[in-house]
């Protein structure tokens, strides 16, 4: 069992709490998040479902390096974090 | 009768109201929050707002008429890319298919209850028929081999900021692009044709400077009583066409042809107004003075109103969306870069300051 967690920044848009997932790469994960909310796919991929420019996500604090496909291995106990650089001005 | 403006704004959509001292801020919504543009559907009350929150994408909120409550429904969305396709734009750069803005809201015709159009960058139309649960990409013009030719003017890339719906049959439609010229579909948007040809720019190799694939309309607009007569302020000057926007012919301004907004006049396609600038990559008032220009003759001549706006040290500029004309044709509402808004109950000839506090204004409509 993995953990997916999302930003307060997101959570101010979106019902996003944390999450338990089981999977072995990222995209079974996200997958997992997606799936009980559709909104929440829309704020963290863009059109073509790769990781919004901005975004970052981190598996056990290191950042994935597959932004469209979300091929990162997943380990039973994994920390995912989906994060954000907040564009402003 | 409209008696509302919608002020979309950097930090968020302020409504104004008219009270007893004049109009003020009377309600804001999405405080903090980029809205780029809004639409009111008169057909059903409804209200559009468009949202950028850069990092997290675009995003449209709708609100009942009646009702307080903002709802984020579907936003305009691009299909998926074919594997291996290679998609270039004017200037040879990738497309990326992904909504990056969403630069035009448009109702449909007054029986297509439901139906809004939205025009985005990369360049994607959009149409739904749902009041925005669903949209769909208008195929037609996005896999039309010339978008290919389309490029970015002042923006990275190029986009649909302007959506006319014939007021004679809604499924005649014309779109302005910044840089694509003018794009009309007689059948509903099963075909499409340009639409620019008599546009040009005032510099430049004669291939690129008449070819209308490349013209950069900033804003185009229909008049509803006479609709076979449309006004585009270009980045090269002011154009009008009398044949239906297949055709068009330069008109010459003072103190410039420069600029981003126009509105006509509804039952007067002679009587348009524009905001002058000072071209093209400076972009202020000439002489630090704010003026709005009117022409009653159909642009032979131009008057410069001044009346309430700021002569002296006026940077603002006013974004192509953000200069108004009520459904009467008299009373005009504009907002600048600087946060200004201005209203005119008399066809421009003098203006009240209504608010010099807002955010970056880049959209104003009446409601």
């Amino acid at each position: 069992m993995a953990k997916v967690h999302f930003t307060s920044n997101l959570r101010r848009h979106v019902d996003c709490s944390s999450l338990d997932v089981q999977a072995s790469q990222l995209h079974e994960a996200l997958d997992q998040a997606f799936a009980k909310n559709e909104r929440l796919k829309t704020y963290v991929l863009d059109d073509q479902g790769h990781l919004r420019k901005h975004m970052r996500i981190l598996i056990d604090g290191q950042a994935i390096s597959d932004l469209e496909k979300f091929k990162d291995a997943v380990k039973p106990g994994s920390e995912i974090w989906v994060m954000q650089a907040l564009s402003g001005g | 009768m409209q008696k509302k403006i919608l002020v979309s704004t950097r930090k968020g959509l302020f409504e104004l109201g008219k009270g007893t001292k004049g109009w003020a801020v009377k309600h804001s919504h999405f405080l903090g929050d980029n809205v780029t543009l809004a639409l009111h559907d008169p057909r059903d009350g409804t209200d559009y707002a468009a949202l950028n929150h850069g990092h997290f994408g675009i995003k449209l909120h709708r609100r009942d008429k009646g009702k307080k409550k903002w709802v984020e429904i579907a936003s305009p969305k691009y299909p998926e890319k074919p594997e291996g396709l290679v998609d270039k734009d004017g200037w040879g750069k990738d497309v990326k298919w992904t909504n990056q803005l969403i630069w035009a809201l448009e109702t449909g015709g007054p029986k297509q209850k439901g139906v809004i159009w939205a025009g985005t960058m990369p360049g994607g139309l959009f149409k739904s028929t749902d009041r925005g649960n669903s949209w769909e990409l208008m195929e037609s013009l996005w896999r039309h081999p010339d978008r290919n030719k389309w490029l970015g003017g002042g923006a990275d890339i190029p986009g649909i900021h302007s959506i006319c719906v014939d007021p004679r049959n809604a499924n005649t439609v014309r779109v302005a692009v910044s840089c694509g010229g003018v794009w009309r579909t007689e059948d509903g948007g099963k075909t499409w044709a340009q639409s620019a040809h008599g546009m040009k720019f005032d510099n430049g190799p004669k291939s690129e400077v008449e070819s209308p694939d490349g013209q950069d309309p900033h804003m185009m607009v229909q008049c509803a009583s006479d609709p076979a007569k449309f006004w585009v302020q270009h980045h090269a000057g002011i154009f009008k066409s009398v044949d239906n926007a297949k055709t068009w012919t330069g008109v010459k301004a003072k103190p410039s042809a420069f600029g981003f907004g126009v509105a006509v006049h509804p039952k007067d396609p002679d009587t348009v107004w524009f905001v002058p600038g000072i071209k093209d990559e400076k972009r202020i008032p000439v002489d630090g003075a704010l003026v709005v220009t009117r022409t009653r003759d159909g642009g032979k001549t131009f008057k410069s109103l001044k009346k309430g706006l700021p002569q002296k040290n006026a940077y603002d500029v006013i974004f192509r969306h953000a200069l108004a004309l009520d459904d009467k044709g008299k009373r005009l509402a504009m907002g600048s870069t600087t946060g200004n808004v201005w209203v005119s109950e008399n066809q421009g000839d003098s203006w009240d300051l209504v608010t010099s506090t807002l955010p970056q204004v880049y959209a104003v409509r009446f409601a």
